[in-house]
């Protein structure tokens, strides 16, 4: 009588979360695996086997966002990084209140919604960038967002903006846990700050690092709001990456069997890109 | 010791330098914001010659910002009160519970947080609208949905740390789960709690393709969308389009200041779990 009573009330509990995941996760996911084998344009569909795989194959367009991407994701993790191991760094150490405000400040972009951060970027970028080519002369400053290059570089800064401070917190927390006696022993032994960051911190660092590389790789993949709010894919779609393209295909083509296909694809990528990386985390771990 | 005051010195004259880049584009959009729209065109990058406070009265009539700010907390309070309620009771039951059962829930909601959204949203679109469901309960159900395998993990993580002892001693006393799960349990799990709230609320606050797919109607439209619209109207007259990002900024800004040691510590939680 009491196992079946447990019985009852494990799934009471576990029933309005396993509803909600299956309704807005798993049944659309096998949906949309059968979707992609269709010529769906939302309203009717027909059957047509490996179509849409084979034709993304010579989808220049598809192609390039998907290049697009990949050279955004490396430029961003490397740079989000980058930054985010020197912001750490800077606020951890001693200069009292003023770290503090640091922390607060480098952080705040992350709070704002990429529809917003991709429209303030585009005044920083293309008005203000033009008042300091007129004050400066220098040319630089000038024609941010009207081609590819510059799209490229607008898209990067603003992730930059957005994303170093989120990930600076996850260094600092792994910065603040190596503990004090060993940096205190080698600072004993007479190491320079220097020798103290590369022999010991950064060492230290290295499940940071697999948290870090993890997490920007997987949300530049996925960057569509400062995508959409920055450029729009403009000019002529050359700055269009992967999501905004699988949006586009879907919801102004309607060929929603052929996006489909994109979209699982664009699934098996950001899978495998994970996967892969927690598999070497596994390794390195294994390692140590 | 001179070279470790030079030392101090060096840091605090960097973080300032990086502090300015990183506010710098909020202030200009501020003080964009209170110039003329010429005045934008030839001074952009200074303080303005000749305030101005006709914008705001404008943006903020234009952006319907009184109704999309009601759209926007309603959703997100909706959402949140049902990711705490159902994910935390998921947990419990998943962490007194284990066995293969709880095992395979558990490796199955890993797998979901791989998923990106783009992969479903077209099914998921055209189901919920064969059923009629394309309104906010509908999305509000979505926010469960894709907010419930983070927060199980953090209740699950935490719930490590409650002894079953007291679970016991409350079946003793001839309480049910129910009764134990919430007037036991729950109550000690309230900094995780705090942590789940932040951090969906921040994800379902700035959410804009969600809602754009879901309740794309006039009357509905949370400041993300409405923003989107209002933006795409007023390119050209970038005093408006100034006030009304101040006007969507304010709030996050504001609840940030009161909140930022608890957001913070959020966020180091949920990113490092």
């Amino acid at each position: 009588m009491k196992r079946k009573n447990e019985k009852y009330f494990y799934w009471a509990f576990l029933f309005p979360c396993i509803l909600a995941v299956s309704l807005v996760i798993f049944i659309p996911l096998l949906y949309g695996i059968y979707t992609s084998f269709t010529d769906s344009d939302g309203y009717n569909m027909a059957f047509i086997g490996l179509e849409n795989y084979s034709r993304l194959l010579s989808d220049n367009q598809f192609l390039h966002s998907l290049w697009f991407t990949i050279r955004f994701a490396i430029v961003s993790v490397i740079g989000v990084n980058v930054i985010g191991l020197g912001m750490a760094l800077l606020v951890t150490q001693r200069t009292g209140k003023l770290s503090n405000i640091f922390r607060t400040i480098f952080f705040m972009p992350n709070l704002v919604g990429g529809i917003i951060l991709g429209f303030i970027w585009q005044f920083i970028l293309v008005k203000a960038f033009t008042g300091i080519a007129q004050i400066t002369g220098i040319s630089f400053f000038s024609g941010w967002l009207a081609d590819t290059t510059t799209g490229f570089w607008g898209l990067v800064i603003v992730f930059l903006w957005q994303m170093s401070g989120y990930i600076m917190i996850i260094y600092i927390s792994f910065l603040n846990s190596i503990p004090a006696d060993i940096n205190e022993a080698a600072a004993i032994d007479g190491a320079s700050s220097w020798q103290t960051f590369w022999r010991i911190k950064l060492p230290m660092l290295a499940p940071a690092f697999t948290i870090s590389l993890f997490l920007t790789l997987a949300n530049a993949f996925k960057v569509y709001d400062q995508n959409l709010a920055l450029t729009n894919g403009a000019p002529f779609g050359s700055t269009e990456m992967v999501a905004m393209n699988i949006y586009n295909t879907a919801f102004f083509q309607y060929q929603q069997g052929y996006a489909q296909a994109k979209g699982i694809v664009y699934l098996l990528l950001v899978a495998a890109i994970s996967l892969t990386q927690v598999y070497y985390t596994r390794k390195r771990e294994i390692d140590l | 010791m001179k070279t470790e005051k030079m030392h101090k010195w060096l840091v605090i004259l960097l973080g300032l330098v990086v502090s300015l880049a990183w506010l710098y584009p909020f202030v200009l959009i501020f003080i964009n914001s209170f110039k003329t729209r010429r005045e934008i065109f030839t001074n952009t990058l200074f303080w303005p010659e000749e305030l101005t406070f006709e914008n705001y009265p404008r943006a903020y009539d234009d952006l319907d910002y009184t109704r999309s700010f009601m759209n926007s907390l309603m959703i997100t309070v909706a959402s949140i009160i049902v990711i705490v309620l159902f994910s935390s009771m998921a947990a419990y039951a998943l962490s007194r519970y284990p066995g293969k059962m709880s095992s395979v829930i558990y490796f199955i909601c890993a797998i979901t947080m791989l998923i990106p959204f783009q992969s479903l949203m077209i099914p998921l679109v055209s189901l919920f609208g064969r059923f009629d469901m394309l309104n906010r309960v509908g999305l509000t159900f979505m926010n469960l949905g894709f907010g419930s395998s983070m927060s199980i993990f953090l209740y699950f993580g935490a719930l490590r740390s409650v002894p079953k002892s007291l679970d016991e001693a409350a079946i003793l006393d001839g309480a049910n789960p129910f009764q134990i799960f919430w007037r036991v349990v729950f109550p000690l799990l309230k900094p995780t709690t705090v942590t789940v709230i932040i951090l969906n609320s921040i994800r379902i606050w700035n959410d804009y393709l969600l809602p754009s797919l879901v309740i794309n109607k006039d009357g509905m439209y949370t400041i993300p969308l409405q923003m989107y619209y209002f933006f795409g109207q007023y390119t050209t007259q970038w005093e408006l389009a100034l006030a009304g990002l101040v006007l969507a900024i304010i709030p996050i800004i504001l609840l940030y200041m009161f909140l930022q040691k608890h957001i913070i510590q959020g966020i180091t939680e949920g990113a490092t779990k």
